[in-house]
């Protein structure tokens, strides 16, 4: 039996609200908000977020590939599944896969991850779907649109969600695109698309899996299905004849749509609330259409703690400004930084590729001491080249001190940084994100967070911060 | 003769090398001025006050935390093919290029050196010191551990620890620290070389902009261009130099270069500079110096930001550890306090062109000992010992050297 064996989330700690939207064009209050995505967050950092929380509990080693799927990825010729696979630090054999350029990527990903446990390949399939689509400033996308993303762990042991069958429909409907020069995303005129793209497609999709099995809307505790917008959610339920109690809120109020991680997402909540025997119906849309039958197993009750959508939705802090907004997301020029900028180097990233992606310090062998970066001759007992490499990544943090850079070169000043000793000793010296600088205090309780810290040669830069812890243990 | 290590005795330096000539440029932003004149300036004022011939000079040392090479002095200076090296421990650049002389005179190796210390700031169109190149600076540079730090950041992790440990609000932190920076500037204001010539007030270091918190724009020293320079040789030849005695001997170095692991040991603290006090330890030991409250009659350290000279009070040994605020407060370390600390401005005030502190620290103790000082309010009486602290790195991760010098067989 192939399924879901663990779920994770991750939904970024800003909230923009829909009245502040209203407000920086003059359109009148709406309610509502969307999540945002920090200035150092991007599909990559996000994946590993929801990948990590996914693996609560779990030994990383198990997992034999990871297949990431977004939209956005950041890298245009770059494989983003690799990144994520380090941060997580799964063994260097795992298999990795990025699935891009479509909204049905997640889905399919999931669909694809299911044949190849089916096919013996693998064992256990890492599933990551992640977006950050950048609307246009103004546009009909913009209070839509929020980022997010979530992942699978698809196998064939320990599943608590069986994937009885999946069924995929491709058109070649141009519905939402972006070309080599395109910035945001475009799209014809709502009333063709939404006909002949959405409601066309996600219809088959859906009618042609239940008739194969014999199955009508009402044999399903939740129905959890992409739409564009909360008005054709809402309008496919009716042509669904679905009930009420059986819609899977689509949050277009809370988080937006988030892209390939909205479907993603959205099954995560139903599955927080899912019980054994449930049976679930989960379809996305986007190039086409694909549509799977999910069956609750006993094994939902223990799953054990997981941030899913829920902690994650309750963690948050308002954007308090659409300019902050426009930092965040770069959407202005801006005034020529005379100081010389960030730079990088291929070499260093790869020879402390554990150090960097993976958050690995190490500990002494000879006096049991944690150091990060690592040392070759230890701080402590100055022994030479006796050392383990040992995962920082999940430890949590006590802030020892701290100072808050007005004038660094940083999108969200101030720069806060942190040195922050680990529970289980070692000491950092990293920058403090997702925080409020009139909080910031000694003995604040830290965890770590994969971010992108600066772009320099061109390239992504990617390394961990520390914020304050977001959901209490 | 003193013991410094386990089983190494070493032979105390005190009075065998004499600074005869030193020279110090007005510091400040010196749009008119470029490396080479400011090394030229400094020199020749030098040679001037030793009153020696430019070509006796045997060899150089140059100390410039930015410039490469010994030709940074060679060539401003045309010097005949002498040994010129120059030398780095970043901020603490200065007090080698001192060092490496007084040792080089010690060693018989040469009679008549020359040390130089300057850098030239203010060609690059911003403030401050930018980002770290790949060569580093102070730390082992990194793409993303560490990357895009500051100098103000990361000695504002030492005063927002030393405000929690010693139970200073922020509000009583900031004040502490701004009386320092006001006294600072008194004395700057006094100081014709000094860079920010003006008085400040505690209101106007509180209410400044703030660089790193807690540290605002007057806890921060000026980004300034500068050189100074000495003349140095053998004692015992310094009378047929300078026959009237306006001359003062090296008592002692100390330089401590810490293994920078603060930032990885959680024993480290942020509320002592380990370094100074080890370098203390040296240099008092070698001048033999048993209280420096007693023995020292001025200091000036390096206080590139306000919290680092607060810290110099308690770790050189003018006040217990978490207490130099009492004696803050009651005037202790002014102009004419009972331990004068940073008579001539300090960073603060005076400024700071990297290369050029750690001399233009010991040029201060020069000044004021040969009673040179250009206005009668900054004279201190009866200076014998002053003793000059400088320091490159950052807290946890710091190189400390520490010179002390004063009137010969004192």
């Amino acid at each position: 039996m192939i399924g879901i064996s663990s779920y994770g989330a991750y939904i970024p700690i800003y909230r923009l609200s829909h009245s502040e939207l209203g407000r920086a064009w003059g359109v009148g209050v709406r309610r509502g908000e969307k999540a945002v995505a920090n200035y150092d967050e991007d599909s990559i950092t996000m994946s590993v977020e929801a990948a990590i929380d996914c693996l609560r509990g779990i030994d990383r080693n198990i997992v034999d590939g990871l297949y990431f799927a977004s939209t956005t990825p950041p890298y245009r010729e770059k494989q983003c599944a690799s990144i994520v696979a380090a941060a997580v630090d799964l063994r260097p054999t795992v298999f990795t896969l990025d699935l891009v350029d479509s909204l049905r990527a997640g889905t399919s990903a999931v669909k694809v991850a299911c044949d190849a446990v089916k096919s013996g390949s693998m064992k256990r399939v890492m599933v990551t779907a992640a977006d950050c689509r950048l609307a246009a400033p103004n546009s009909e996308f913009e209070p839509v649109f929020g980022d997010a993303a979530a992942a699978f762990l698809v196998s064939d042991t320990d599943v608590i969600a069986v994937i009885e069958d999946s069924h995929s429909v491709t058109s070649e409907f141009i519905d939402i695109w972006r070309t080599e020069q395109d910035k945001y995303p475009r799209t014809w005129e709502d009333r063709f698309i939404l006909e002949h793209g959405y409601f066309d497609n996600i219809f088959l999709v859906i009618s042609e899996l239940l008739k194969k099995h014999n199955l009508t809307a009402k044999d399903f505790s939740k129905a959890v299905y992409y739409a564009p917008d909360a008005r054709s959610h809402r309008r496919l339920a009716t042509r669904l004849g679905l009930e009420a109690s059986q819609i899977q809120n689509p949050m277009f109020d809370s988080v937006g749509n988030a892209g390939t991680a909205f479907a993603p997402l959205m099954l995560v909540a139903a599955l927080e609330q899912a019980k054994p025997g449930d049976r679930i119906l989960w379809a996305n849309y986007g190039d086409g259409a694909d549509a799977f039958i999910l069956r609750v197993t006993e094994g939902i009750e223990k799953i054990g703690n997981r941030r899913g959508v829920r902690h994650h939705l309750a963690s948050k802090m308002p954007l308090p400004n659409y300019e902050k907004y426009i930092r965040f997301r770069d959407l202005m020029e801006w005034e020529p930084e005379r100081r010389p900028g960030y730079i990088s180097s291929l070499p260093v990233l790869w020879r402390d590729r554990t150090q960097v992606l993976a958050l690995h310090g190490c500990r002494c062998r000879n006096c049991g001491k944690i150091q990060f970066p690592i040392q070759r001759v230890c701080a402590w007992c100055r022994a030479k080249d006796n050392y383990e490499e040992v995962r920082l990544s999940d430890k949590k943090a006590t802030v020892f001190t701290f100072s808050m850079d007005e004038r660094a070169i940083e999108v969200d000043l101030p720069r806060v940084w942190t040195i922050s000793d680990f529970d289980d000793g070692g000491r950092i010296y990293c920058v403090m994100t997702d925080r409020d600088p009139s909080k910031v205090e000694i003995g604040m309780r830290v965890e770590m967070t994969f971010r992108r810290i600066h772009d320099g040669s061109g390239v992504h830069n990617y390394f961990w911060k520390c914020r304050p812890i977001r959901v209490a243990e | 003769m003193h013991i410094l290590y386990k089983e190494v005795t070493v032979e105390s330096i005190k009075d065998k090398v004499a600074i005869i000539g030193m020279g110090c440029t007005k510091f400040g932003e010196l749009w008119d001025k470029d490396a080479y004149d400011l090394v030229i300036d400094a020199a020749y004022e030098a040679y001037e006050d030793a009153g020696i011939d430019p070509k006796d000079i045997q060899a150089a040392w140059v100390g410039t935390a930015m410039g490469q090479t010994g030709t940074q002095l060679s060539a401003p200076l045309k010097t005949d093919y002498i040994p010129v090296t120059r030398v780095e421990n970043v901020c603490a650049t200065g007090m080698e290029s001192l060092r490496a002389a007084t040792y080089a005179l010690i060693a018989k190796a040469y009679d008549l050196v020359l040390a130089v210390g300057y850098e030239k700031l203010k060609d690059t169109g911003y403030g401050g010191l930018g980002l770290a190149t790949q060569a580093g600076g102070s730390e082992k540079w990194h793409p993303v551990i560490g990357s895009g730090d500051s100098a103000p950041g990361r000695y504002a992790l030492a005063a927002t620890r030393y405000f929690y440990q010693f139970g200073l609000s922020r509000e009583e932190g900031k004040r502490i620290l701004a009386k320092i920076s006001v006294k600072s500037h008194y004395n700057g204001a006094r100081n014709p070389r000094a860079h920010l010539r003006m008085e400040v007030t505690e209101e106007q270091v509180i209410n400044a902009p703030i660089i790193a918190w807690p540290l605002g724009l007057f806890d921060a020293c000026g980004v300034t261009d500068g050189a100074a320079a000495a003349i140095l040789c053998r004692a015992e030849d310094a009378k047929s130099y300078k026959p009237k005695g306006d001359y003062i001997t090296i008592k002692s170095f100390g330089l401590c270069t810490g293994p920078g692991m603060g930032k990885v040991r959680t024993d480290y603290d942020y509320v002592h500079w380990e370094e100074t006090q080890r370098a203390a330890r040296q240099a008092y030991a070698d001048a033999g110096i048993k209280d420096p409250k007693q023995d020292i009659d001025m200091c000036e350290v390096h206080d590139c930001f306000s919290i680092a000279e607060l810290m110099c009070y308690e770790d050189l040994g003018f006040c217990e550890k978490g207490k130099a605020r009492y004696d803050i407060e009651a005037g202790t370390f002014t102009l004419h306090g009972k331990h004068p600390f940073n008579v001539g401005g300090g960073l603060k005030s005076f400024g700071h062109p990297v290369g050029a502190s750690g001399i233009r620290e010991v040029f201060e103790g020069y000044v004021e000992i040969l009673g040179r000082a250009e206005l009668p309010e900054r004279q201190l009486k009866n200076v014998e010992i002053a003793l000059a602290h400088n320091q490159g790195g950052n807290p946890g991760r710091f190189i400390c050297s520490i010179c002390i010098v004063g009137i010969p067989g004192k």
